[in-house]
């Protein structure tokens, strides 16, 4: 009972990041919003896992929580500098 | 179907997946678009675990939610705005769609249902790897037996064409810096110390 209410609330929330994702005016809501999007699917991942009887699907979603992580850093390091490729040489980089 | 049968949670990644793919198509803004796919990567990846296959599923995450969005990104800072062009044929396109869709859902139509037990997959070798594969190579998991034992030239092929890949990569996207090549613009000035 209580992984079915954690699994509608991830789900409700889920389409309320989908809706600042669709309508969001400005790049920085939709940059969190598809973040947000990708920690509600870790968590879903999670409940879904004990609610089937899968405990074992936990280690999957933390791995999930790592690539969510390291995607949305190469998102926001590309809009810092515009590019992907490796740092030039004589150029300022900043602390990333 | 209750609430307590987790099939609910199918039902509803499969419609958060069919309005990302409308918005998608619909959207005029390129960037929403790019973060839309990379919802739709994640939505998939929650299917393809909850189906259980989560060696896809962690391709499709790192792949399509992971790489692509970036590679996306890195495409649209290199072509024109798309507003620069005003006429296109949407109708061509959708027609195009349509029949493509049409036709892969055609291909679906022989497969047999899901966790059918007299499904061909089910029927060929599979009995003997669970039953054999622990004696014949002395490896515990029998995905990791057929992976690196009985398809063991397979995948070293498959990380060879990985590895050259990974290679090229690097040398497309590390030339301008050997080169020296001065770099673009910044697109905004940093306001502290760096």
């Amino acid at each position: 009972m209580l992984y079915v209410v954690a699994a509608i609330a991830i789900v409700v929330s889920m389409i309320l990041a989908l809706v600042r994702a669709v309508f969001g005016p400005t790049v920085f809501d939709r940059i969190l919003a598809a973040n947000m999007f990708g920690t509600k699917t870790v968590l879903l991942i999670a409940v879904a896992g004990f609610l089937m009887g899968r405990p074992d699907f936990l280690d999957i979603a933390l791995a999930y929580a790592l690539i969510n992580f390291i995607g949305t850093i190469a998102i926001m390091k590309f809009f810092r500098y515009r590019m992907l490729g490796l740092p030039r040489a004589g150029e300022d980089l900043g602390d990333l | 179907m209750t609430l307590f049968d987790p099939a609910w949670i199918d039902v509803a990644i499969l419609a958060f997946m069919a309005i990302v793919a409308f918005v998608v198509a619909l959207l005029r803004s390129v960037f929403a678009s790019v973060m839309l796919m990379g919802i739709f990567s994640l939505l998939s990846a929650t299917l393809f675990v909850i189906l259980d296959a989560v060696d896809v599923a962690f391709t499709e995450a790192s792949v399509g939610a992971g790489i692509s969005v970036v590679v996306f990104l890195g495409a649209m800072s290199l072509i024109p705005s798309p507003k620069a062009h005003g006429r296109t044929r949407p109708l061509l396109g959708a027609l195009v769609c349509i029949a493509c869709g049409a036709l892969l859902i055609l291909g679906t139509l022989d497969m047999p249902t899901y966790g059918d037990p007299q499904a061909p997959i089910h029927l060929h070798v599979a009995d003997r790897y669970l039953s054999e594969s622990l004696e014949a190579t002395d490896v515990p998991n029998v995905v990791t037996s057929v992976l690196a034992s009985y398809r063991g030239y397979d995948t070293l092929g498959e990380t060879t064409v990985i590895f050259t890949a990974a290679i090229a990569v690097l040398i497309l996207i590390g030339g301008s810096w050997r080169d020296g090549v001065k770099a673009p613009a910044r697109a905004d000035k940093e306001t502290g110390d760096a």
